[in-house]
């Protein structure tokens, strides 16, 4: 065969290829969307499941991945800001900052289970939170923050060093000119990597199963005293976000439209997580244009 | 003498305000990453501790534990050890990895290619941002559309429940092909231009162009993306535990029920009292799974030693 001709029957294969991929991943968001939009409505999203019968929504499990969302964000972020700030500016080469850095790595790539389990063992059990939303948001902020962590140093490794030396030469200690000059300059990117975050946060099951646990008690949503147990902002409450549900249901669930409801959760999930992407892009490209024109 | 002794005390020696800020700060900011380091160590000692006890505390056989294929921790054998086999998920986990990778790996570098060589394009302006929105789907999701999808599709065409490594496999690959299509085209696109322009100088078409000069260059970078891919489908709990069927044998078939170290840990951990042999075992399990974790990255580590000398 000629080279002419293997040349054209390759990049037949790579069409072929290409066709077979986009095939099956628009199946994949069709049948999510097909299937799952029809269930969405006012009633499903806001009133609580029901267990024997058809008709419950998911209300509770929304907001507690919102809220677990929130308090993750809270504990993570300024660790990662912190760490993220040594790594890039002040870290030298030396075997103690090496021995951290492959830790690190290391802590990014253990599998989300792992994770979930070492919580379950420190915070459900020896610091006594049991299943809350408190242990879960511990176990989801450790899973998250070496992804945190490189997005933080990566932003601030690309502000220029000119802007540096500007903050040193109107006299800034180099932490002064880190905390006004340098960490605003790399915001844009930061809040990129967090929003982006967030979505793998929001979809997270496997290392909450154990920690923010499968079940939500009756809460009032009247009721915004955090101390009290019936209050949805009440963190030692054991939570069962979005994406545990649809994962109980289709294991243990017995209301007979378990199905119909997975559809409905999927597709909740999946918009949220496109709308995670569009605020991130967004935000990423209005922030730079703000920055830019100063 | 009271000279120096005033000397010392002027306010030129003293340190300034400046100084103690960026003490603070630098200490503070280095408190954080101690932090995460101390956090990494901590899983690591906490999973090394429990997971070593079977086998330390609970006089279980580390050679049963990787050869032995009944799994009942709770009962003891005629040598007064636990009945600890754990070859079925071992095996399963295997079985799922290897054959995924080998389904997603080549269509996704066959999709990289497309997206930088063929129609790059339509590739950066359409399929590079579907391939990142894909990578963020949950993998729950991809649990529940093989549940309600593959499962029903391989009851239908071959003997048997449905559930087993087949549809695991089947979909994991979908899982892990967004995230290996990502990596592999930033291996791909990293070949630089100059390469490319030498070849077709020199009279080779497209294709010769992409088989000699551009996948042999971007080589280690696509074995990193698979491995990437590996690692991920190793770790991955829920969707694999929902369609895998979770009996604890070592299937005879790609459609039987079978089990991976993950999908007994999600199941069982709920069903057993700490520090029983019951629970020392699982732990013993989550072992496996961040060695095997650490494997890969340490594999993932040497790749790219080898690039950059």
């Amino acid at each position: 065969m000629s080279a002419k001709s293997t040349d054209r029957l390759a990049t037949a294969g790579l069409y072929v290829i290409v066709g077979i991929i986009i095939t099956v991943l628009a199946g994949l968001l069709g049948f999510v969307f097909v299937k799952g939009i029809p269930q969405l409505s006012w009633q499903f999203i806001t009133t609580p499941p029901q267990i024997f019968k058809e008709g419950g929504g998911v209300g509770p499990q929304l907001f507690n991945s919102f809220y677990l969302l929130v308090l993750t964000l809270m504990i993570a972020v300024p660790i990662a800001i912190g760490a993220g700030i040594y790594l890039a500016e002040y870290a030298r080469d030396h075997w103690i900052i090496r021995c951290i850095r492959v830790l690190i790595e290391v802590l990014s790539s253990l599998p989300s289970i792992v994770v979930g389990l070492f919580g379950f063992l420190f915070f459900v059990l020896y610091m006594g939170w049991g299943f809350s939303i408190l242990s879960g948001a511990f176990a989801l902020s450790l899973f998250n923050l070496p992804l945190l962590v490189r997005v933080v140093e990566q932003s601030i490794r690309n502000i220029p060093k000119s802007q540096r030396e500007a903050g040193w030469a109107l006299g800034f200690s180099k932490w002064e000119t880190i905390t006004t000059i340098i960490l605003p300059a790399a915001l844009p990117g930061i809040v990129t990597g967090v929003i982006l975050a967030s979505g793998r946060v929001f979809g997270e099951a496997a290392a909450l199963i154990y920690t923010a646990g499968m079940s939500t008690p009756i809460i009032d949503f009247t009721n915004w005293n955090p101390l009290s147990p019936t209050s949805p902002l009440n963190p030692f409450r054991p939570a069962e976000t979005l994406a545990v549900h649809i994962w109980k249901i289709n294991g243990e669930g017995i209301m007979p439209d378990a199905a119909a409801i997975s559809d409905g959760a999927a597709a909740l999930l999946i918009i949220s997580i496109l709308f995670f992407n569009f605020t991130s892009r967004f935000i990423g490209n209005l922030m730079f244009k703000k920055m830019g024109a100063n | 003498m009271a000279k120096t002794i005033k000397e010392i005390e002027h306010p030129l020696y003293r340190k300034s305000s400046k100084m103690r800020t960026e003490r603070f700060g630098k200490s503070l900011t280095f408190i954080a990453v101690v932090l995460t380091a101390a956090i990494t160590a901590a899983i690591l000692f906490l999973v090394f501790s429990k997971g070593l006890s079977t086998f330390i505390m609970n006089d279980g056989s580390v050679k049963d534990f990787f050869t032995g294929t009944t799994w009942n921790p709770a009962e003891v054998n005629s040598l007064g050890k636990p009945i600890i086999g754990a070859l079925p998920f071992i095996v399963g986990s295997l079985a799922i990895t290897g054959i995924s990778a080998l389904i997603a790996g080549p269509l996704a570098i066959g999709a990289a290619i497309f997206m930088s060589e063929i129609a790059p394009n339509a590739g950066k302006r359409i399929m590079q941002p579907v391939i990142e929105l894909l990578v963020g789907i949950p993998s729950v999701v991809y649990g529940f559309i093989g549940l309600s999808v593959v499962v029903p599709f391989l009851r239908d065409l071959f003997p048997g429940s449905g559930f087993g490594i087949a549809a695991g496999t089947i979909v994991l690959s979908v899982m892990i092909l967004p995230t290996v299509t990502s990596l592999a085209l930033d291996a791909i696109q990293s070949v630089p231009r100059s390469l490319r322009e030498a070849s077709l100088a020199l009279g080779s078409t497209r294709w010769q162009m992409i088989c000699k000069v551009v996948l042999k260059t971007a080589k280690p970078g696509l074995l990193m993306a698979i491995i990437f891919g590996m690692a991920r489908a190793f770790g991955e709990a829920l969707a694999v535990q929902m369609v895998i069927g979770n009996a604890s044998v070592i299937p005879h078939s790609l459609f039987e029920p079978a089990s991976t170290i993950t999908s007994i840990l999600t199941m069982g951990m709920g069903y057993t009292v700490m520090g029983q042999v019951e629970n020392n075992a699982l732990w013993s399990l989550a072992l496996i799974l961040l060695l095997m974790s650490l494997f890969f990255t340490i594999i993932v580590r040497m790749i790219g030693k080898g690039k950059s000398t």
